[in-house]
């Protein structure tokens, strides 16, 4: 047999509607409070991320810093689905889902800047952001590295019997990576409650999706029937659209401990880390301008809450001005926090070594003379 | 005490540690219905059912990643690899995420797994089967690497990896496998970073580990019978953590030192050995620090020449005798 189409374009979903898709099962019960709550947590992730362009542009952040500017949707509608045990792990673009599970500025803004203040200590840095408290499992580097720690989260959940899932998120680059299949297939072979999400911004660093992937027809997700798995498409620029899919392969983990992949079609403004030099040369201006100014899932979401009359302006300029303030002083809290020490290098290696009253092996642990 | 096999020794601690914790689960490829590729696992999957032993398709990748995942969240997977020659697979899994993860997270994650699988060559099987990669992992902080020789040590180092919050990786041997010793019934468990002197003496001190002490026991053996030289024995068990003291209060007591292992020369384990030694025990040096070591190119197939590249007795007793 041979297959039916071998395209290799970016699917779009269908339109959005928010008024409509407020109306779906899972967002129809949603209060005025809740809903104000995602614009602000929205808001904020922005604001965050452009007032941490500034601080790296001050020369204030080494290394990469990947923006998540144009996708907030996607983390705050699925932080908005998590119970007590479902979990989030993604990879370095990871800034919107740890302020989304709850992380606060100020830790994730001194990790940038690698101070004792921050989340890992200044161990991990923009890349590297954790907060198992709140079912957050990082922030990782190494493109589709994740999906297997996502997939052992899910096993986790379901071998302690709990009713739960793994929500383990990629890029439209990282799909092609062997352990995101092998991870697919284990999920898929032993009914495991993992939920593998896309964010689809079109561009792994400068190359496109088109001249990346070869996948069926539907797109990047509808790969899963290979596995037989369940798939969906979803558009990002809304977060009822994200809440409703996301929403459904929730319940398919908890009711049925099942898989799915998810396909969230979204798009990124900045380059792909801040040191992109060629961030406006693998795509044109209209097609930035036009996911800008038609499919922002920030301004797409404004709309929304201005036409439903559920925010005025005022209110919004209110949490606008809330959010880069808060933003402020994360940027000021990291500046005045002090450095790791150097003797801190070796701390956080082994539990052991951490836990010296509790160290049950002998012998060196470390071989620095 | 009773003399069981290595292999039955690891599948006691593996029973004894499933029945302890009721999150220990044993994942791998053939573990549970095939009894396991070396037979390690046999019977398990008749006591404890399908929950606590698993059988992994072939895919080390997926389930090693998978085992770390579960691990964060407080499972305490014991991962089998068929052969540690096949873990490079899952390379960026065991280093990336299980060796960094506690690190990058200021110590918010712990990694509690045990990778364990033959680790050896001298079956036959060329190349890409005949990996001791204990020395790339010993040079990655954050990981823990064991090679037990014996039965009685194969038990009780896998007891303690499996209780150890950090991740061990356990190496062990097929030719190994089938050896026997005695272990006693009571409950033990053996400290990592703990050497053991397998053999005392006074005119030399041979280092080993894994595979090579049998040949460092039976170069000892000879050159007692036909030099009059006791050697003493130095089997370190565990990489690291690494037990320097044993090793320096024997070279301080016989003064000379061969290392024997398995690994290549370069950069292998007896490398960072023979540093410690000269730091620490120069003075007490009578002549320079000895190694034997694999012949350095990849492992050969044919079953007449294999032999000639892995560690031999009689050059260990070559190279004591050079420096007597
Ligand atoms: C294994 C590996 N190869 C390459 C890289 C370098 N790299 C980092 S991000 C990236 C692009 C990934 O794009 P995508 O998965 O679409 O995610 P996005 O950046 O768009 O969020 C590349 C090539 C890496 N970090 N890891
Ligand atoms: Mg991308």
């Amino acid at each position: 047999m041979t297959a039916k189409t071998t395209p290799k374009k970016r699917v779009k979903p269908a339109t959005s509607n928010l008024a409509k898709e407020a109306k779906l099962p899972i967002n129809k019960g949603l209060s005025k409070e809740e809903q104000i709550g995602f614009y602000r947590d929205m808001v904020r992730i922005r604001r965050f991320e452009e007032r941490s362009l500034r601080v790296y542009q001050q020369g204030k952040i080494g290394g990469f810093l990947h923006l998540y500017i144009g996708q907030e949707s996607i983390a705050v509608a699925c932080a908005s689905l998590m119970g007590d045990h479902d979990h989030m792990i993604t990879a370095y673009r990871n800034h919107g889902h740890a302020l989304a599970v709850g992380m606060n500025m100020n830790e994730c803004m001194a990790e940038l800047l690698g101070k004792a203040t921050g989340c890992s200590k200044g161990k991990g840095g923009s890349m590297h952001f954790f907060a198992p408290d709140k079912n957050y499992w990082g922030g990782h580097g190494i493109v589709g590295g994740q999906i297997p720690l996502g997939v052992g989260l899910a096993y986790g959940v379901k071998y302690k019997g709990q009713t739960g899932s793994a929500m383990a998120f990629m890029g439209d680059g990282a799909i092609n990576q062997g352990a995101v299949h092998e991870a697919y297939n284990l999920a898929a072979l032993w009914d495991l409650p993992a939920i593998f999400i896309i964010e689809n911004n079109g561009y792994s660093m400068g190359t496109s999706q088109e001249r990346s992937s070869s996948h069926p027809a539907e797109g990047l997700a509808a790969r899963a029937e290979g596995y037989g798995m369940a798939w969906e498409n979803i558009n990002g620029e809304s977060l009822f659209a994200i809440r409703d899919g996301v929403g459904r392969a929730i319940k398919r983990a908890h009711e049925e401990s099942k898989p799915t992949v998810l396909e969230i079609h979204t798009y990124r403004y900045q380059g792909h880390s801040v040191a992109d030099a060629n961030a406006k040369k693998y795509r044109t201006k209209e097609e930035i301008d036009d996911y800008r100014k038609n499919h922002d899932p920030l301004n797409v979401y404004r709309l929304y809450l201005l036409d439903q009359k559920i925010m005025s302006e005022d209110e919004m300029k209110e949490i606008d001005s809330e959010a880069k303030q808060e933003a402020e002083v994360a940027a000021q809290f990291a500046d005045e926090s002090e450095f790791p020490t150097a003797e801190s290098i070796t701390e956080d290696v082994y539990w052991e070594a951490d836990n010296p009253d509790q160290r049950t092996s002998e012998g060196r642990l470390f071989f620095n003379d | 005490m009773p003399e069981i096999s290595y292999r039955q020794a690891i599948k006691d601690a593996l029973a004894e540690e499933i029945e302890r914790d009721e999150n220990v689960v044993i994942i791998g490829e053939e573990v549970a219905q095939y009894n396991g590729a070396y037979k390690v696992t046999e019977g398990l999957l008749e006591r404890y059912g399908p929950k606590r032993i698993v059988d992994a398709p072939i895919s080390e990748a997926g389930f090693i990643g998978m085992g770390i995942g579960a691990s964060m969240l407080g499972v305490r997977p014991v991962m089998e690899l068929m052969f540690w020659s096949f873990a490079y697979v899952a390379w960026d899994q065991m280093i990336n995420n299980a060796g960094c993860v506690r690190y990058m997270s200021g110590g918010l994650i712990n990694v509690p797994i045990v990778i364990r699988g033959p680790a050896n060559g001298g079956t036959n099987v060329g190349a890409t089967h005949s990996h001791t990669p204990e020395n790339l992992i010993a040079n990655m902080p954050g990981l823990k690497v064991v090679c037990p020789a014996t039965p009685y040590d194969a038990k009780g180092l896998m007891k303690a990896a499996i209780r150890d919050n950090d991740p061990v990786y356990v190496m062990e041997s097929t030719l190994l496998y089938g050896t026997t010793g005695e272990v006693p019934e009571e409950e033990y468990v053996i400290p990592l970073g703990k050497a053991d002197i397998k053999r005392e003496g006074t005119d030399v001190t041979i280092v080993c580990h894994g595979p090579s002490v049998p040949v460092a026991l039976t170069a000892a053996q000879i050159l007692k019978d036909e030099h009059d030289i006791e050697a003493e024995v130095v089997d370190l068990r565990s990489i690291r953590p690494l037990d320097e003291d044993t090793i320096i209060e024997s070279v301080k007591k016989t003064n000379r030192a061969v290392l024997v292992e398995e690994n290549r020369p370069f950069c292998g384990v007896d490398a960072q050995i023979a540093y410690t030694i000269q730091n620490k025990a120069f003075d007490y040096l009578d002549a320079p620090v000895q190694r034997v070591s694999t012949i350095d190119a990849p492992a050969i197939y044919s079953p007449a020449v294999e032999p000639e590249q892995l560690p031999k007795a009689s050059t260990v007793v070559e190279k004591v005798l050079g420096i007597m």
